[in-house]
């Protein structure tokens, strides 16, 4: 397409969309008069509220309730090295390396392209690990760890990378082959990790073996938040999907039950159903068993988070063309199948992001256990608070919880957000 | 699919679809109330063995507790259900004191998160992110233990105008009612009723000329003018407004209405934390508007205000209504947390009766189900609405 141009004085340049820094600032602060006194206003708001801020956190604020109770707010009561005893802490930290392990293997079987997230993910740990060093040299406390000590802490939490890379490269090495075992791997890990915290055999307080058993009262911070959490999606997962077929059913009875039982759950709040858990959980089991605390509290969030998962999933099942239906009893699948490998891999894919959201959510209820006397992170926390040394450090406790919150659940959603994109996830 | 008669009889029965569908049911029906049952019974015969049988009757008897704040009248010898009835109250006063000014707040943060400005923008983006993900028991508890408990005592309390902000909560200025009051608000509930005649009125003469008069302009100017001759007209002022003020002698604020810290902390959380959801919501529900929708408008002459009042909001409307009433869910159901603060709403009264009575079993039915009320009375009042903004849309 030719353009017709006669002189060349008649050619007008393009306006123009770069700025000068002066005209940047009134175009997106000053542009109307209003804004500009709006952004003075706000300039003026933050500047107090961050001088207010930063002054109590430099001058007043008393940090040291934090580093110094630091394992209290990891893993709570997990035994420790007390007279000889075994320090029970490297069995978390097999946890921790065998899920690198399969993170690590994962990603190499499925990743196809580099992808900078992958970066980011294996920089966590180079981060974390220059924070024992730095708080050994720059810490004026005096039970701050020695530089020696400091240095192997380090280097165990870079061994986190060490593997996730080893099972990366195998993974790759094998690719595509691979995959099923990667989705073993996964399905195996949560039993396997429940086994390595509980432990086998006699108590650790009867016998002092490497693998004793750990009863959950001495679970408690990330580790019993983690725990809940995870146990919360994964045992909800068959009972969310079993009610969102449900749901969906021709069946009249079956759909009502399922109804019924969904927005029962819904309507009520989490913490009556932990209160439940508590006071009746018990009742309901014949003889003279007690269950134990932490199934007490897993049973709610379970049903709970059930009742969600379920609302989810039906939102999968919804996005299913009836096309999808139809071709499968087409080809002669009856219902039963056709649900199994057409309809419910399609649904579920489809729903994995919304569900690393309702995770990151149920992580943040698991807070509400405190409430019902137990000790996940927030009820170290109190626990904590009640220590005569450390008393009136609400402030200091609460703003290190409430950013460790934030750090974990940002973390989760960017990297399931990019995740999504990398792997296909939701795509169809 | 259509199937031949003489087909479908020859089809054993236990290949009959129908039959099939009807036995699965009954088999489902049956284990549902089975385990319900046996739940039951296990539980009947442990409240037995611990000699509490399942009755209501202790809802009758003597509670001997004292509540912190109520709205309605209560002392230590008023029954159990009148103690868990001062917690229902105290939880519908957050919530619908929640709700309203969650929505406010959450409007404004939705708006300032698509400001021009970009100072204002980003700072809602900020606010907005930090909300959405650190737990809300701990925002409530940073917010109760870290701010309101550390404002001063009440001998050294902040005064900001008429306003005193003390470690016991904040005070406001707050109107007396005096011996004329009962008649003042029979007026104002007449004014209001006239208010609403005119409203109808001017309604149906709008949509008989097609000339649509200002109508919620006059019938408020109707009910202002019931409130003034009222106010004027009767003997004496019904209302005397009391300022706070600090005490020469004893700990307790004197004048005005105090608001106690777990009360502001707990209204406050609430509405923070609602209010970054909604703004979400309410920035989602303003994308959705297309873009033409606004040049439209500027195209026919609107201003700015006048656009967003106009075209944008009745269409983001239709977008908002679902997920914000789930907010309001969520709100009321959270208002549950303040337990964790001790401000005696239902379900720390609900706990307080039950290390009294014992009376597990009862009171928690009791609580779900009044909660489930609650959802439900919020699910139809908010489809109601819904329905009525579809329908004046099309």
């Amino acid at each position: 397409m030719a353009i017709m141009t006669n002189t060349e004085n008649e050619i007008l340049p393009p306006p123009s969309e770069r700025s000068t820094v002066i005209g940047w600032l009134v175009n997106n602060f000053f542009s109307p008069w209003y804004n500009a006194l709006l952004s003075l206003i706000v300039a003026r708001l933050l500047f107090v509220l961050l001088k207010g801020g930063l002054t109590w956190a430099f001058t007043d604020a008393r940090w040291a309730v934090v580093p110094n109770n630091m394992r209290l707010y990891l893993v709570g009561q997990y035994p420790s090295a007390v007279e000889g005893q075994i320090d029970y802490i490297w069995r978390l930290g097999l946890c921790v390396y065998l899920l690198s392990a399969v993170i690590g293997f994962t990603w190499g079987v499925y990743a196809k392209r580099k992808e900078p997230v992958g970066f980011v993910l294996l920089g966590i740990p180079v981060v974390l690990a220059f924070i024992p060093l730095l708080y050994a040299v720059f810490s004026t406390l005096e039970n701050a760890p020695k530089t020696n000590e400091a240095f192997a802490t380090a280097l165990q939490i870079l061994g986190i990378d060490l593997i996730a890379l080893t099972a990366f490269w195998l993974g790759k090495w094998r690719g595509a082959r691979l995959q099923r075992y990667a989705l073993m791997l996964w399905i195996l890990y949560f039993p396997v990790m429940l086994l390595i915290i509980n432990g086998v055999g006699e108590e650790f307080e009867v016998l002092d073996a490497p693998l004793a058993v750990i009863p959950t009262r001495f679970w408690g911070g990330l580790l019993l938040s983690l725990l809940l959490a995870v146990s919360g999606i994964v045992f909800s997962f068959p009972i969310g999907v079993t009610l969102a077929l449900g749901r969906q059913s021709r069946l009249p009875i079956i759909r009502s039950l399922s109804i019924i039982y969904i927005e029962f759950i819904r309507g009520v709040p989490l913490i009556s159903l932990l209160f439940m858990g508590q006071v009746m959980l018990n009742l309901f089991i014949p003889g003279d068993v007690t269950l134990d605390r932490v199934i007490r509290a897993m049973v709610p969030i379970t049903l709970f988070s059930a009742a969600y998962l379920a609302e989810n999933v039906r939102g999968g099942l919804q996005s299913i063309s009836q096309g999808q239906y139809e071709a499968a009893h087409a080809v002669g699948l009856n219902g039963f199948q056709t649900m199994t490998f057409i309809i419910l891999p399609q649904a579920l894919r489809a729903v994995i992001p919304v569900m690393v959201g309702q995770f990151i959510s149920l992580f943040k209820d698991t807070t509400l256990v405190s409430i019902v006397g137990m000790v996940d992170l927030m009820g170290i926390a109190k626990g904590v608070l009640a220590n005569p040394a450390y008393v009136g450090t609400q402030r200091e406790v609460y703003l290190f919880i409430s950013v460790f919150y934030f750090i974990f659940s940002y973390a989760l959603s960017y990297t399931s957000h990019r995740l999504e994109i990398v792997l296909g996830v939701g795509e169809r | 699919m259509t199937v031949h008669k003489s087909e479908q009889q020859s089809i054993p029965f236990w290949r009959d679809e129908r039959i099939l569908q009807f036995l699965s049911q009954g088999i489902a029906l049956i284990l549902v109330f089975a385990v319900v049952i046996i739940l039951y019974n296990n539980m009947s015969n442990s409240l037995e063995e611990l000699g509490v049988p399942l009755s209501l009757n202790f809802l009758k008897s003597t509670s001997s507790f004292d509540i912190g704040e109520s709205l309605i009248e209560y002392s230590r010898s008023s029954t159990y259900l009148r103690a868990y009835l001062v917690g229902v109250v105290n939880t519908i006063q957050v919530a619908i004191l929640g709700i309203t000014f969650a929505t406010i707040l959450g409007v404004i943060v939705g708006v300032a998160r698509l400001s021009k400005n970009l100072l204002v923008s980003k700072i809602a983006v900020v606010y907005i992110e930090i909300l959405r993900n650190i737990p809300l028991l701990v925002l409530l508890i940073i917010w109760y233990t870290g701010v309101f408990l550390k404002f001063p005592g009440v001998k050294d309390a902040l005064t900001y105008g008429p306003i005193v902000f003390s470690n016991r909560g904040i005070s406001l200025p707050w109107g007396i009612p005096t011996s004329t009051f009962t008649t003042f608000r029979w007026i104002l509930i007449f004014g209001l009723m006239v208010a609403g005649v005119v409203a109808y009125v001017l309604t149906q003469h709008g949509k008989r000329t097609g000339r649509m008069p200002l109508v919620s302009f006059w019938s408020l100017i109707t009910f202002l003018g019931f409130l003034l001759i009222g106010w004027f007209l009767l003997p004496e002022v019904p209302l005397v407004f009391d300022f706070p003020s600090l005490p020469e002698t004893g700990f307790n604020i004197e004048g005005g209405r105090t608001f106690s810290s777990e009360f502001m902390a707990l209204l406050s959380g609430l509405v923070i934390y609602t209010s970054a959801f909604i703004g979400e919501v309410v920035r989602s529900g303003i994308q959705s508007v297309s873009k033409g929708q606004v040049e439209a408008a500027r195209a026919l002459g609107l201003k700015g205000f006048q656009t967003l009042q106009f075209i944008v909001f009745p269409q983001a409307m239709r977008v908002i209504i679902p997920p914000i009433t789930s907010q309001y869910l969520s709100l009321t159901k959270n208002s549950s947390l303040a337990i964790a603060i001790g401000y005696p709403d239902m379900v720390h009264v609900y706990g307080t009766i039950i290390n009294q009575s014992g009376r597990a079993v009862e009171m928690t039915a009791i609580m779900m189900a009044t909660y489930m009320t609650f959802s439900l009375l919020i699910s139809a009042i908010m489809n109601w609405y819904n329905k009525r903004i579809k329908l004046v849309e099309r």
